[in-house]
């Protein structure tokens, strides 16, 4: 027994078993954004969700989009690229925060 | 779950009750023909297992001759579907050709592109005939392109088909096939690298268009997607990986009542390299011949019999129905 099993996600319907209009709405919306090509393609819209996957560190979602990304033709350049925009995004995130810090220290007079 | 031998624990026919479905044979529109399992290439994914080390299972001519008499008597059967193997490099394939051309029937060869430009494996000779061969009769041509750049390509078909295929479809471009109102079809074949599902034709199609149009300033008619049959080369493959039973869950998840109603065994019959008959491509790879009480050779063919038999299903048959469903022409619904 783990605290992530791979086979958990199938049980992710399962979320409705209380209050289930609101799961129900939230698998509606996640349909529509995730499963049409809208203004982005599904492919992109699976790339997107890979590179976010990764941020948020979530393995069910690395598991799903590594296939759906593969699904709507993405290849493994592509899918890599957009792990890396994560990072980037995530190192920026970071660093960007250094000038809370730099400010701070300049109040401090040092 | 313990099972018997022979018994599967993906049961089609179940699912097939559960939808209210009934699959009869509703034409035999097309007669397709695996001419041999010889082939120039090893690919993974390949449920025939073909390779070069398969020579022994060729067509011969007497059989050829019988497939010929089966269109000589039945008019309604429209198409010749030539697959293998690699059926360009059965010693027949010209006589098979030009003599259902001269038919009249609307013929179609499964060309895997590289085959023009390698020799014959046996033989040695070249087979750079082959694209002004097809022109002259007016094949349609079908082949696999697993995508539009070589990670893919080369994974699944070895190194250095991609580009191989490139050149290839270059020399069929230069015949005229798959340019507009030249007459001359080229379709390309989607398959995927690995063990995941194939969605949406039209977008693939657009993106092969785009890349192949602004890298290679080539072009052709359809894409094709193609599901992979978990049967021979790509069933041993998931087994390695211990795969085999996610990618059954996953096609029978995927099951589509709509695409179950156009599968392709309904609308043709397979021949198999030694003229036995099978309800498709597929059951003649896993030996399950036709079932019209008894044994069946192409030389004792019976449209009649034929139209009233009970297709043979087994849990392959998921493959088909699996999403928008895949044939040999592709999506189904």
């Amino acid at each position: 027994m783990n605290y992530f099993e791979s086979d958990d996600l199938k049980k992710f319907p399962a979320i409705g078993k209380f209050r289930g209009e609101l799961a129900r709405k939230f698998f509606e919306y996640y349909g529509k954004v995730m499963d049409e090509d809208g203004a982005l393609t599904r492919r992109e819209k699976a790339l997107i969700a890979l590179a976010v996957a990764h941020a948020q560190k979530c393995p069910y979602c690395i598991d799903a989009y590594t296939e759906a990304c593969l699904s709507n033709g993405a290849d493994p350049e592509q899918m890599s690229e957009a792990v890396h925009v994560a990072a980037t995004m995530m190192a920026g995130i970071t660093l960007v925060h250094n000038v809370q810090m730099l400010n701070k220290l300049d109040k401090l007079g040092v | 779950m313990r099972l018997m031998a022979n018994e599967s624990a993906y049961d089609f026919e179940t699912r097939l009750r559960q939808h209210q479905l009934e699959l009869q044979p509703q034409t035999v529109e097309t007669l397709q023909i695996n001419m041999g399992r010889l082939c120039n290439q090893t690919c993974l994914h390949c449920h025939v297992s073909a390779g070069p080390d398969r020579a022994g299972e060729q067509m011969s001519r007497d059989t050829v001759d019988s497939c010929l008499a089966i269109l000589a008597r039945y008019p309604e059967i429209v198409k010749l579907d030539i697959t293998g193997g690699a059926p360009e490099l059965n010693e027949h394939f010209r006589h098979v050709v030009e003599s259902a051309a001269g038919l009249g029937r609307h013929v179609m060869v499964r060309h895997n592109l590289t085959v023009t430009l390698d020799p014959h494996p046996v033989t040695g000779e070249s087979m750079d005939w082959l694209p002004a061969f097809f022109a002259e009769n007016k094949l349609e041509v079908v082949s696999s392109l697993p995508y539009w750049s070589s990670y893919f390509t080369d994974r699944q078909r070895g190194s250095g088909t991609f580009d191989r295929s490139i050149e290839s479809i270059r020399l069929l471009n230069e015949r005229g096939y798959g340019i507009e109102h030249s007459g001359l079809v080229l379709d390309l074949v989607y398959n995927p690298a690995g063990a995941f599902l194939p969605l949406g034709q039209e977008q693939l199609k657009k993106d092969f268009e785009r890349e192949l149009m602004q890298n290679y300033g080539l072009s052709f008619n359809r894409l094709y997607t193609i599901t992979n049959m978990p049967i021979n080369r790509f069933r041993e493959m998931l087994e390695r990986r211990d795969a085999f039973e996610e990618y059954m869950e996953k096609l029978v998840g995927a099951f589509n009542p709509c695409a179950a109603g156009g599968v392709m065994c309904r609308n043709l019959v397979s021949v198999g390299w030694d003229g036995r008959l099978y309800d498709c491509d597929f059951n003649q790879m896993k030996g399950l011949r036709i079932d019209i009480g008894g044994p069946v050779h192409v030389g004792n063919f019976d449209l009649k019999k034929v139209l009233d038999r009970r297709i043979v299903f087994g849990e392959h048959c998921f493959g088909c129905t699996a999403g928008a469903g895949s044939s040999c022409t592709g999506e189904i619904s």
